[in-house]
């Protein structure tokens, strides 16, 4: 086995260019299990350590581009305001040890369909920045997840950053699990309310072969919201049009039986999750209306 | 390969480091510091605990590699450690840190394998935090599993470890 040791992101991109088959590691949290099990022997291992710039991030006015390996302690704890969903998925990864080392492009790069920042990854809106010496490209983050474990990477890209909406409405994000540190999520669910252009977006964890999104259940109450005219006078959201929201959502599940859970389960969870998360949001979206009603 | 990194303040050198072997192995098999321990390596127990630049991380999931020119502490490192935070005494002096301390007079090392992982990341928490709730102590340590005793003698030790610490003693 081969240490490669790039000193920033041109001497990665020829690296992964002459090796394509080269792995390469940050937090190495998904990558040191493998090679500590011998599950898997590369031929090169990349360390992306050196490369500071991997460790930034940028808030624009619409997007924040988050650094392949901001950890996610980083996240939970700078960027809560902008990516709160994000934020608050980081914080139910793992342990304190983990969360210090890992960062979104880890779990991008794994594509595991139980990785936790893909849900709020979904519902916020994004885009992953990839590179290779051939150029850089910006994939949806919709068509970046093609298979179990599988993502639209060619072999010869890395992962440079990724560009996430920041929130114009409230986020959440709800993971079940047998405990709160250290937890594989059994199923998990991300809700963003998007009031800038009265639309909103899911994201689904654990529940089918990639990460998914509710599309009929998103599509169902952005149009419910809009004929109701909830955005402008605020009302509850009524069970009806929750538990058909929460159905919608669990539809859109396509999950197994395994160790975890059931497939049955695991789409009853989610329709909890989303029917939560649902009235969650909506009630903070209520309470950040009523100071402007007050004042009025 | 050959590595060199700072372990408890020290340069040290390593050779014949294998590219796909853990920081953990290096401690414990190549620089004879066999206080980390290897339990899960996956990162599940914390039984590995060092901290690397600082921060807490699981050694075995740190590439060797990925540690040349950093700096790391054990638990061997944490009375060193406690010392020169305080200001006071000569290295070697001073025996325990007040961390490890306080798990003695709670009574909370039982069969010892996830002592010290636990003594770094409760030391690295009363560094940030001198005065953490309980809440917070939890969190701190929900990364590292103890198997024999519950967690209570734990929780008991660092709120000691904290009040003793706000005292100056």
């Amino acid at each position: 086995m081969d240490f490669l040791r790039p000193a920033n992101w041109e001497e990665a991109l020829a690296a992964k260019a002459e090796h394509p088959a080269a792995v390469p590691i940050a937090g190495g949290t998904d990558v040191m299990v493998e090679i500590n099990f011998d599950h898997r022997r590369p031929g090169h291992l990349m360390d992306l350590n050196r490369i500071a710039e991997l460790g930034e991030w940028e808030v624009g006015e619409d997007s924040v581009r988050l650094g392949a390996s901001v950890p996610y302690a980083r996240i939970m704890e700078r960027l809560r305001a902008e990516l709160p969903g994000l934020a608050l998925a980081s914080h139910t990864v793992a342990s304190p040890q983990i969360r210090n080392r890992g960062g979104v492009g880890g779990n991008l790069g794994t594509a595991s369909p139980a990785g936790d920042a893909h849900p709020a990854l979904l519902a916020a809106g994004a885009e992953v920045e990839a590179e290779s010496v051939r150029g850089t490209r910006r994939i949806p983050i919709d068509a970046f997840y093609t298979g179990v474990k599988r993502n639209a990477l060619a072999p010869d890209e890395l992962i440079r950053a990724v560009h996430i909406k920041k929130a114009a409405g409230p986020q959440q994000f709800s993971k079940v699990g047998t405990r709160n540190a250290m937890v594989i999520a059994v199923c998990a669910f991300g809700l963003a309310l998007h009031p800038d252009t009265r639309t909103v977006r899911t994201g689904i964890g654990s529940a089918a072969p990639t990460p998914v999104r509710a599309l009929a259940a998103e599509e169902f109450l952005t149009a419910a919201l809009e004929e109701g005219g909830f955005w402008d006078n605020g009302k509850i959201i009524t069970p009806s049009l929750a538990k058909r929201f929460a159905d919608l959502c669990a539809g859109a599940c396509n999950p197994i039986d395994d160790v975890r859970g059931t497939a049955e389960y695991r789409r009853h969870a989610v329709g909890v999750m989303a029917r939560r998360t649902l009235t969650w949001t909506w009630e903070s979206y209520r309470d950040a209306r009523r100071p402007t009603e007050g004042a009025a | 390969m050959r590595l060199n990194l700072t372990v408890n303040g020290r340069p040290r050198e390593a050779d014949d480091v294998w590219e796909g072997e853990s920081l953990l192995y290096v401690l414990r098999e190549r620089l004879g510091l066999p206080g980390s321990k290897n339990a899960c390596e996956q990162g599940e127990c914390g039984s590995c605990t060092v901290r690397l630049d600082g921060v807490p991380v699981c050694s075995c999931l740190v590439a060797a590699g990925q540690a040349e020119g950093r700096e790391v502490v054990t638990v061997e490192g944490l009375a060193d450690l406690a010392r020169r935070r305080s200001g006071g005494g000569s290295p070697g002096e001073a025996e325990l840190a007040p961390v490890q301390q306080a798990f003695i007079d709670a009574g909370a090392v039982q069969c010892g394998f996830c002592t010290p992982g636990l003594l770094v990341a409760a030391d690295e928490m009363l560094e940030r935090d001198p005065d953490p709730s309980d809440a917070d102590i939890r969190e701190a340590l929900s990364g590292n599993l103890c198997r024999c005793t519950g967690y209570e003698k734990i929780m008991d030790a660092v709120r000691l470890a904290a009040a003793r610490g706000s005292e100056g003693v």
